[in-house]
């Protein structure tokens, strides 16, 4: 598959979550996703943004369009936080361990063609999340 | 600190969402909101988020938290102007905004405030409060 580019981006404070959603809505209009699909990849990225942030300790984020055979998008979010000792659990709605309303992950899962989860207890977290146009 | 200015219009406070909103500004939104409720015994709490691009968890509990806040102290919110992208994705990722009332704009949301206050006075009339509009920014404090 080829990638036609990539880039990284910091995952640390409050104001990289934003920079995240700014670029990747950039990325996927330029792509040519329709108006609905910016709007889900953008909001996945969104929590999963805040989850690195908030659970992971931060990390970094790693943008890479797509294009053959097919156009997409896929974002890679990487952590070296605590990990996430049961990823079944974590993913159902409802359940928290935050003060949140235990939606992120699996609503970002939802709005993404492909979701990919590797969380090791002590080492971090990695998701990686792809929606084709 | 950025803030994101509430207008005061007759018994009713109006916020318009302009901004990318990062989770710190949309707490002291929530916090700003309260104490201006309060404060002006406000009666409703109208929402226009026809700017915001997106609505994730955070936004949404925002809503939420904001909505059943008000309830407590008397005033009825309801958030106007949702992009139809906005709601349909909303949908899937499973926010259902429990007991936040929508209008599709803003003149529909002053409709369904001014309605809900005519349902509970009833028959009373309503002792007025001076149809002022007020800005409050940084410093109403
Ligand atoms: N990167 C991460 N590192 C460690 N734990 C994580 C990470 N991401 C998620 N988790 C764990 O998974 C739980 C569920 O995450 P999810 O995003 O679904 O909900 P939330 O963040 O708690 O609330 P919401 O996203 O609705 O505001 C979190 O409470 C946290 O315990
Ligand atoms: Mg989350």
């Amino acid at each position: 598959m080829a990638v036609t580019s990539t880039e990284n981006l910091p995952l640390v404070s409050e104001p990289d979550v934003v920079a995240i959603r700014r670029r990747v809505r950039e990325i996927s209009a330029q792509l040519g996703f329709t108006l609905v699909d910016q709007t889900k990849v953008v909001t996945a990225a969104s929590e999963l943004a805040r989850n690195t942030v908030i659970y992971g300790g931060g990390g970094i984020v790693q943008l890479e369009s797509l294009n053959g055979p097919r156009v997409g998008l896929r974002l890679i979010f990487e952590d070296k936080g605590p990990g996430i000792p049961d990823v079944e659990l974590a993913l159902r709605n409802g359940f928290t361990t935050g003060s949140g309303m235990g939606l992120g992950l699996g609503g970002a899962k939802r709005l993404v063609n492909d979701f990919e989860i590797v969380s090791r207890t002590g080492e971090g977290t990695k998701v990686t999340i792809t929606r084709w146009k | 600190m950025e803030k994101i200015p509430i207008l005061k219009m007759g018994e009713f406070l109006l916020v318009t969402i302009q901004v990318d909103m990062h989770d710190r500004l949309a707490l002291s939104l929530q916090d700003d909101l309260t104490r201006m409720i309060s404060q002006t015994e406000a009666r409703g709490v109208l929402i226009d988020i026809s700017s915001l691009d997106i609505v994730d968890s955070f936004i949404g509990r925002m809503l939420a938290n904001i909505a059943s806040m008000s309830r407590v102290l008397d005033a009825e919110t309801v958030v106007v102007g949702m992009q139809p992208a906005v709601a349909i994705t909303l949908v899937e990722l499973g926010l259902s905004l429990t007991g936040v009332r929508t209008a599709l704009h803003v003149d529909a949301g002053m409709e369904v405030l001014r309605s809900s206050l005519n349902d509970t006075n009833g028959n009373e009339t309503i002792t007025g409060k001076s149809a002022n509009r007020d800005t409050y920014g940084s410093n109403f404090d």
